[in-house]
């Protein structure tokens, strides 16, 4: 391993002296990954894996605070349960499910990209498993609804 | 960044440098040192004809609107790589994208996540700091016998087709917010040494890029590959670059798991 390059980019600590550093987004350095602007397939696959992966981690701890409300007894549960079943809230379940879909499936196209096993087929990955991930929703949609 | 413009206008009587079939309005960022913070410039009334590319619009616009506006320049046929740009938020190389795509008005800024030296012109030293240590200079069947490097250069450098012009430094959305990350241009360059050692030890340059900051924080967006104007592919370069790592860590718990 390189330490030189563990310790910062080579001629770093010059850049105060060299000029400004021009950064994409919107006006944060920080959100350079989110600007959409000429983004081709796979910057547009990488910034939706990044924001459903947001989702999720959201979605995770909300589900825990869901679940102490059984530390609140039966009527409490029972009580969400049935706030649960209403059609908007299995409309955010749906939403839910496009985020593990997504973030799941895309987890897969970039593994098997990223570790070198098709390094050259992102995109066609990328549709074929969006075929399925799609599949998977509508048969999942309509389990979900088919008793409302 | 500051969004104060100010506004220059060609008049009537500046010449086309072809046969103008319209005028375009660019907005061009700005920074001299010392000179406060960077901001953008309006040139409007910008004639280009039908073949006009970005960076002929910006000579125009030096020649007869702003001769203090700083570009860098050579070959104009995208061989040289140093006239990356940013034009409406998109990596290009100014001498060969035509303005006739681009809408009325034409933002034009440097690449991005490396120093700006002046206007549009970024200082490229950090990208080249970023090349492996052990690339190699010119084949030896390429050198010419009496061929000496001069003084002050350690020897002629060849990258194969990569043209260094950072456009995938820029495009980069891990680069955006990882200043430490080596880079799309100088992975692609271990990953071609792998391919064509040229007497360097693979192993080093596997070492070199199996490190948080190396092949590892790659995202696979393939912005690189999106914008590289060379067909160097360096998204798929990394990839393969993972690859090697990976068969070669599983070969070494083989090795041990049989010792």
């Amino acid at each position: 391993m390189s330490s030189r390059r563990t310790e910062g980019v080579p001629g770093a600590e010059l850049r105060e002296e060299r000029g400004p550093v021009l950064r994409k987004g919107v006006g944060v350095p920080t959100s350079g990954w989110f600007d959409p602007r000429g983004r081709g397939l796979g910057g547009f696959a990488f910034a939706a894996n990044r924001v459903t992966g947001l989702g999720l981690v959201v979605y995770l701890y909300l589900h825990l605070g869901v679940l102490s409300l059984l530390l609140r007894g039966e009527q409490a549960w029972n009580d969400f349960l049935a706030l649960a079943t209403t059609t908007v809230f299995l409309g955010l379940d749906v939403l839910l499910l496009i985020g593990i879909l997504y973030h799941g499936l895309n987890g897969v196209r970039v593994a098997l990209v990223g570790t070198g096993v098709v390094p050259d087929r992102q995109k066609a990955l990328w549709w074929a498993l969006g075929v399925i991930g799609t599949m998977l929703l509508v048969y999942s949609v309509l389990h979900i609804f088919e008793e409302v | 960044m500051t969004t104060d413009t100010t506004t220059h206008q060609a008049n009537a009587e500046a010449p086309a440098a072809v046969e103008a079939i319209g005028t375009r309005t660019f907005r061009v960022h700005r920074f001299k040192r010392g000179g406060g913070a960077p901001r953008f410039e309006e040139f409007a009334n910008v004639p280009v004809g039908p073949a006009t590319t970005v960076l002929e619009a910006l000579r125009w616009i030096r020649v007869h609107l702003d001769p203090s506006l700083a570009l860098r320049h050579s070959c104009f046929h995208a061989s040289c790589g140093t006239c990356g740009l940013q034009v409406n938020g998109r990596e290009v190389l100014g001498c060969v994208a035509p303005v006739g795509e681009l809408g009325p008005v034409i933002t034009v800024e440097p690449i991005a996540n490396i120093p700006v030296l002046v206007d549009v012109v970024v200082d490229m030293t950090e990208f080249y700091a970023r090349l492996p240590e052990q690339h190699p200079y010119v084949r030896a069947s390429e050198a010419l016998p009496e061929a000496t490097a001069p003084a002050d250069i350690g020897g002629f450098e060849r990258y194969e087709d990569c043209i260094e012009c950072g456009l995938c430094l820029s495009a980069c959305p891990v680069s955006a917010t990882s200043d430490g990350y080596v880079g799309p241009a100088a992975l692609a360059a271990g990953q071609r040494l792998l391919e064509e050692p040229r007497g360097v030890d693979p192993r080093t340059i596997l070492d070199w890029a199996d490190d948080p900051l190396g092949a590892w924080r790659c995202h696979a967006a393939f912005e690189c590959t999106e914008v590289c104007p060379s067909g160097v592919h360096p998204a798929e370069r990394i990839m393969s670059l993972r690859g090697e790592l990976v068969s070669g860590r599983i070969r070494n718990d083989r090795e041990e798991t049989q010792a």
